[in-house]
């Protein structure tokens, strides 16, 4: 998977999630991380009412935040014109791959380095650069991980969660001039400091994505462990933040609450290494720091989100990651069985809305609608109705909200439409379904041993010998019997 | 936050699910016996099918709201309705309520939803039930549905009826609130993923050396004990009402 292509999302979906289920390797290295991140998330809210007051915050947060989105992201532009930002909108993934290049242009820049952006991964980012003779360094070392090896990232949050340290060993051995093999963890990420290291100080261009846009002081927040974040922020002339509309809060008060939320649920971490500020380009009497500072906001799909009351919720998505952490789905096929930028619960309702249903639908079959995704979720995002919507409106050709999802009833099947015609006209006329009991029970011995993919893995359930239906019948009247007969007695 | 329940009413509806009335109507006759033992009087409108939660999930919510339609006008009267499966519980209680948004029957959804109960729920809170095990001594493995656990948070009324048995042992298996794999057309529709899922809860379940398994709901029963009866593997499964009844007689 060394390139995200859209097209291949629902053509290849089911191939991907058969190969994922048969590698044993990539099984068990996500079994082993997911276990791994439920005990450390669970371990950092130890008392379960102030979590869910906590959750209850982290939503109400983020609900009066997108209440406000028009005016907030206005506000925010205003701050960090002011600021001597300078703000970009791209409403789609093209404009906001042309915005960045052009910004390249202008400083005559080939080389760029990144923080940790999914934005950048939605948008195709590194690839477009590479066609125009750009070369883009990831420097989150997941990230890295996964671009030496040609691979997009399995993991919102761990790109790399699916490789283990021996695969890790093979690939730097073989891809890093002159390193030897070595499983020793922090050789490891030794050798992958080196090499980047050389590459901050090379760079034109540092590039990072955003966890908060704060509208009344117009400062970008970012988040990270490695301090790869602020070297790519600081020490590049030029840099560049790409941010989804949605990303933006009002105040720095609104910060704390969802900050707690994020990297608890994210990595199970009561806070994370650095927590970045950025509020303006370097000012004259300062030392460091970025000459030019630019913010791309990135709308690709999220004021369709928008427009729709129940579909919006998406869109309160602090990106922790917790979700996928909790699916039993994902923790078996693991994130490149998706095929697309975010998997797991969140992707499944993110991605078929960016992408379009007739081309990232498919996914969200991948679901059992256990809720475990929402119960997890730290803004309380009813993930599994929102995949049921999306199931919906994948087969559903009658317009619900405007505009509607992006390529609406383009799953539907006759086929399947027909069956649901009939299962309806069946169980809605009681008459019609007595007698299909009555011909299931009394036929039993003749019903089928191999029904579709059910008896691949699973014995066939027999009808009963009578349904509830019949002794239910037969309990009242026999009791409704015993009680005339008591009566004359 | 708990809900309130009501004093224990002399008369409630019975709602046997489309699964128990073809597969298991003995869970479901346990049931209306372990009610009436109760001094409530059941009733079972002959009208009823399905919930119309098969639909509902595939996001066929046309035809999910015809049957759903069907069930509310059976329902009517103001009863209780007790529900022998957390997942169809689940679809009354909340599902309901959004299918029917805004439509004519909003309403009357939404008087179904508030009268509606699972039933070890029903028997723990309502009818307040006190077993008396007369079973050989047994070591239970329960399994909770998804719905159980998050959508009715009736888990523990199941394991509250089960903690009165006194020769009854529940034991713990790992990852016992993981999903078993079921999911209605899940199983259909995403076969494999729903096959890994359903064997490591096998193998999870075999691993406590429990005598039998037990759960409310059937959907998650025909799964698991589907796939184990493939596997050639015996746990006998029952679903919790069948279990309650035949040792407290
Ligand atoms: S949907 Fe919720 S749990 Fe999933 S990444 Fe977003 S905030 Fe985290």
């Amino acid at each position: 998977m060394s390139r995200f292509e859209p097209a291949t999302v629902n053509l290849e979906f089911d191939k991907r999630v058969g190969d994922a289920l048969q590698d044993q390797e990539l099984r068990a290295n996500f079994r082993g991380a997911m276990d791994f991140l439920m005990g450390k998330r669970a371990a950092m809210f130890p008392d379960k009412e102030g979590l869910e007051a906590l959750r209850t915050q982290g939503e109400a947060i983020r609900n009066r935040c997108l209440s406000q989105l028009p005016e907030l992201l206005e506000q925010f532009e205003q701050r960090c014109t002011e600021n001597g930002i300078q703000v970009h909108w791209a409403e789609t993934a093209q404009e906001a791959n042309a915005i960045i290049l052009e910004i390249m242009h202008k400083h005559d820049a080939t080389r760029m380095v990144k923080g940790k952006s999914m934005a950048s991964e939605e948008i195709g980012l590194n690839h477009f650069l590479a066609d125009h003779g750009v070369e883009c360094l990831e420097t989150d070392m997941g990230e890295y991980i996964v671009q030496l090896a040609d691979e997009t990232p399995s993991h919102i949050i761990m790109p790399a969660i699916h490789k283990n340290k021996q695969q890790i060993a093979r690939l730097f051995n073989q891809k890093i001039d002159g390193v030897e093999y070595s499983e020793n963890v922090d050789r490891l990420i030794g050798i992958g400091r080196d090499v980047l290291r050389q590459k901050f100080f090379e760079a034109d261009v540092g590039l990072s994505g955003v966890n908060f846009a704060v509208a009344e002081t117009g400062t970008l927040c970012l988040v990270e462990n490695e301090g790869n974040g602020r070297m790519t922020t600081t020490v590049p002339p030029v840099h560049i933040a790409l941010c989804g509309i949605e990303k933006v809060v009002e105040s720095l008060r609104d910060i704390p609450p969802l900050l707690k939320l994020l990297t608890r649920s994210a990595t199970g971490q009561a806070i994370t290494t650095y927590f970045n500020m950025i509020s303006s380009p370097r000012k004259p009497d300062e030392k460091d720091g970025p000459k030019e500072v630019h913010v791309v906001l990135l709308d690709n799909g999220r004021s369709r989100m928008y427009a729709d009351k129940q579909l919006q919720q998406t869109l309160r998505c602090i990106r922790c990651g917790a979700c996928m952490n909790h699916c039993p789905v994902y923790t078996r096929i693991g994130g490149h069985a998706y095929g697309t930028t975010y998997p797991g619960p969140i992707g499944q309702v993110v991605s078929p809305q960016i992408w379009g249903l007739h081309t990232a639908g498919s996914i969200t079959k991948a679901c059992s609608l256990n809720g475990a995704c929402g119960e997890a979720c730290p803004v309380k995002i009813p993930l599994a109705d929102l995949i049921r919507r999306l199931r919906y409106e994948s087969n559903n050709s009658e317009p619900t909200s405007v505009p509607a999802p992006r390529g609406q009833g383009a799953l539907r099947k006759r086929s399947e439409a027909v069956t649901w015609k009939l299962w309806a006209l069946l169980l809605h006329k009681p008459g019609l379904y007595a007698l299909a009991l009555f011909i299931a029970t009394r036929l039993r011995a003749l019903a089928p041993r191999r029904i579709g993919p059910w008896t691949r893995y699973r014995s066939a359930p027999k009808p009963a010998a009578r349904s509830l239906h019949e002794l239910a019948a037969q309990r009242s009247q026999s009791n409704a019997s015993s009680q005339e007969h008591g009566r004359h007695e | 936050m708990q809900r309130a329940y009501p004093e224990k009413p002399a008369q409630v509806y019975f709602f046997g699910t489309c699964l128990i009335d073809l597969f298991y109507p003995e869970a479901g006759m346990a049931g209306i016996q372990l009610l009436e033992r109760e001094g409530v009087k059941v009733i079972y409108p002959q009208q009823q099918s399905c919930c119309g939660q098969p639909a509902y999930n595939s996001g066929y919510d046309n035809e999910a709201r015809k049957v759903a339609a069907a069930q509310i006008a059976c329902l009517q009267g103001g009863l209780p309705v007790v529900v022998p499966s957390a997942s169809c519980a689940d679809m009354f209680r909340h599902h309901y309520p959004d299918l029917f948004a805004d439509t004519p029957l909003r309403k009357q959804a939404l008087d179904l939803a508030a009268r509606t109960y699972e039933l070890t729920e029903f028997l723990a809170h309502v009818c307040k039930v006190r077993l008396v095990d007369h079973g050989p001594a047994a070591t239970v493995a329960i399994h909770n549905s998804c719905s159980a656990q998050r959508g009715m948070k009736t888990a523990q009324d199941a394991i509250s009826l089960l903690r009165q048995m006194r020769n009854v042992a529940i034991v713990q298996q790992e990852r016992a609130s993981e999903c078993c794999g079921f999911g209605g057309t899940f199983a259909v529709k995403a076969p494999d993923i729903s096959n890994a899922m359903v064997q490591d809860k096998c193998d999870n379940l075999l691993a406590t050396g429990a005598s039998d398994l037990v759960s409310g709901d059937c959907g998650c029963l025909m799964n698991i004990s589907g796939a184990l009866e493939k596997r050639k593997e015996t746990l006998p499964a029952q679903h919790i009402a069948s279990f309650i009844w035949e040792r407290t007689q």
